[in-house]
């Protein structure tokens, strides 16, 4: 039982190349954009690489760039083909090819989807990332005399700046961290002492931030130390002081960065899926009117088109057996294996 | 005295109708450049139009602007005029609007030559109406609760961060005036009446800078108050120290970006004045040489093209002429009435 019969009289054939061959121009550019896009989404995310902790998150930008690169190619056989189709000598020499140029096809388009799916699925990965590394990010912070970390302040700083927000989940992050390197301490004064002393680990914590938390829509300059002592500035509340730092978390600011970047990506590449399959539906139904012609051997006869010979299931099974033909190794293995217990089996009766 | 005559056969006057047309295409894409660069300044010097005392550097988008559009109307009617030169039948229908056209562009394409000259030279101008604004925001900043001056301290803050710079010629400027505002100063403590009675206005002044001051690129962690107090903090001296806070003053950085942004749209707008000379010299040479031909039977002869008939100074006097004519009846009517009651 075919799937999907559609009749194709001689005009409508025509008619389905010429179509097929502005669509396949239109894919083509669509390819293009697909990259490009892939390409713009790398780039943001190697911006921030430093305050994230694993690489998962690239998986979506390579995706998108390997179908750019692959639908340019494709898309440009098609038209190859549908080129040809208006002549039918010219149309046998692709015979052979065009099977398995539809297996891969349809292997990269689905990619698209994949790519989309991932891009939501790896949201959890990409905030644990995102948690870890500006973790370390902040306890970094202060070694700036340290190589391979001496830029970590300015990173932060910048980040923190650039996407107003302060600290891993909120600004009190910074109270549990020495931020302030050691070199600018001075350890003869009673209060570094001290605070010194307060904790385990011998750390100088202050209830204070960097002044790269400062928020500049405060009415009043900025309170960057003792934030938690309601005396030490006058009319001061912390409490109620909600305009004086920035009381989001760099963790949720990034997220809803990436996560709108790629929502926006998303029906862009859910348009390009719907427009690269209907170039692969397009190109089988001209395949399989062509067979009509080539059997009739006159090219304006009415021929039928369709998407599978058989159902669905059938043609299926008729991959495997033809995939099992391909890689004898497979049944030949069972094959030549009772051939070998057949000679024991021989050579113990005998 | 014919100014650059220049012989024209028949496929030369073709060629050059040819040529022509492309120039104009080409002509009308650097017009709508030349808009387009235009808006685009306009916009950028909207951006920051609270640190400008002054409106007179919009003077350079509004011409460009105005020259884009009508250097678009320009080429049109070139490639118009150059598509119906080669027809004898269609070209006399263009004659009596060729001088007022030619008139019109000469307008424009002067316009342009003034443009690019401005953007080369306006930035005295940018500067000394940077100076004044910023001079006033700097002294407004404390004021977030005086309507109308509400976000200054929001703009400063912005630019000082955006453009890495502090104060109007440096950090030193945040020492003269009070930046914070009275509604968050203790007035009763001795530090605070002690400053205020230090000078004559009774302003708190200190030797401190607002946070967009710090610079990122700091190993240390922001030295913003007691700057000059090299006992406050541990291993600081304040003359050594350079990365501490921006260095360069507001002003020094916005001239900067404007200007280098007005030298690149000076260099364009110069090659769009010579792509628009050449479409003008062409068509000129096309209208002359076509002229030449009139009354001759054969098209196809060679004819001469030029760009003046008569010199330069000849042409000039001939315009003004008609000027002159107007002045010297003003002067014949007064005679007459002078020697009428006489």
């Amino acid at each position: 039982m075919t799937v999907l019969k559609i009749k194709f009289s001689f005009q409508r054939r025509v008619r389905l190349a010429q179509g097929l061959w502005l669509l396949s121009w239109v894919a083509m550019f669509t390819g293009v954009v697909i990259f490009s896009l892939g390409v713009f989404l790398k780039t943001e995310l190697l911006r921030r690489s430093e305050v994230m902790h694993t690489m998962d998150i690239h998986m979506v930008p390579n995706m998108l760039m390997l179908v750019g690169l692959a639908s340019v190619g494709i898309n440009l056989c098609a038209g190859r083909i549908c080129q040809d189709s208006m002549d039918v000598a010219r149309f046998t020499r692709w015979k052979n090819f065009l099977t398995p140029f539809f297996m891969v096809s349809l292997l990269f388009t689905s990619l698209l989807l994949v790519a989309m799916s991932l891009s939501y699925a790896l949201q959890p990965s990409l905030e644990e990332s995102l948690k870890i590394g500006l973790k370390n990010g902040i306890r970094f912070y202060k070694d700036t005399d340290t190589p391979g970390r001496c830029f970590q302040k300015q990173t932060i700083d910048r980040l923190q700046m650039e996407f107003q927000c302060c600290g891993n989940s909120n600004f009190k992050d910074w109270f549990e961290v020495q931020w302030i390197n050691n070199r600018y301490l001075d350890f003869t004064s009673k209060e570094v002492k001290d605070r010194m002393r307060s904790n385990v680990d011998g750390r100088y914590l202050v209830d204070g931030v960097p002044f790269s938390c400062c928020n500049p829509a405060s009415p009043r300059p900025c309170i960057q130390e003792r934030i938690l002592d309601n005396s030490a500035h006058h009319n001061y509340e912390y409490h109620i002081e909600e305009l004086n730092l920035h009381s989001r978390g760099c963790r949720e600011a990034l997220l809803s960065y990436y996560m709108g970047l790629m929502n926006t990506i998303g029906p862009g590449v859910l348009s390009v899926f719907l427009v690269q399959m209907s170039v692969l539906a397009s190109l089988r139904y001209l395949q399989t009117a062509m067979i009509g012609v080539e059997e009739q051997e006159n090219m304006e006869v009415e021929t039928e088109g369709y998407i599978l010979e058989k159902g669905v299931k059938e043609t299926l099974n008729e991959a495997k057996e033809n995939l099992k033909n391909l890689v004898p190794g497979w049944n030949g293995g069972q094959v030549v294996d009772e051939a070998t217990e057949g000679d024991a089996e021989a050579e113990k009766a005998a | 005295m014919v100014l650059m005559k220049m012989k024209f056969s028949f496929q030369k006057r073709v060629k050059l109708a040819q040529s022509l047309w492309l120039l104009s295409w080409m002509a009308t894409v650097a017009g709508s450049i030349t808009f387009c660069l235009g808006c685009f300044l306009k916009i950028e010097l909207r951006k920051r139009a609270e640190v400008m005392g002054n409106t007179d550097i919009y003077i350079v988008p509004h011409t460009l602007m105005i020259v884009g559009l009508g250097g678009l109307g320009i080429n049109y009617f070139a490639g118009r005029i150059c598509q119906d030169a080669l027809d004898p039948s269609r070209f006399p229908q263009w004659k009596t609007f060729l001088k007022p056209y030619f008139g019109a562009s000469m307008f424009v394409t002067f316009l342009m030559f003034m443009a690019m000259l401005m953007s080369f030279i306006m930035k005295g101008s940018l500067e000394s109406s940077l100076l004044i604004g910023l001079r006033k925001g700097i002294r407004f900043y404390k004021d977030t609760d005086t309507p109308g001056r509400c976000f200054q301290k929001q703009s400063i803050d912005r630019l000082q961060m955006d453009f890495q710079c502090c104060g109007n010629d440096d950090y030193r400027d945040w020492f003269e005036v009070q930046w914070i505002s009275n509604r968050y100063l203790d007035l009763s403590t001795k530090d605070v009446k002690d400053r205020i009675k230090s000078n004559v206005d009774g302003r708190y002044l200190l030797d401190g800078v607002p946070f967009s001051c710090c610079n990122p690129s700091s190993p240390r962690p922001c030295i913003q108050y007691q700057l000059t107090n090299d006992t406050a903090h541990f291993s600081y001296e304040h003359q050594t120290e350079e990365l501490n806070l921006y260095l360069r003053g507001c002003r020094e950085a916005l001239v900067s970006y404007y200007g280098g942004l007005m030298n690149t749209i000076g260099v364009i707008v110069l090659s769009v004045l010579l792509v628009q000379g050449s479409v003008l010299a062409s068509l000129r040479y096309l209208q002359t040489s076509l002229e030449a031909l009139e009354g001759q039977a054969d098209a196809e002869a060679e004819s001469e093209g030029y760009l003046l008939e008569k010199s330069v100074k000849e042409t000039v006097m001939e315009w003004l002429e008609p000027v002159l004519k107007l002045l010297q009846l003003n002067q014949v009517a007064s005679e007459e009435g002078d020697a009428a009651p006489a």
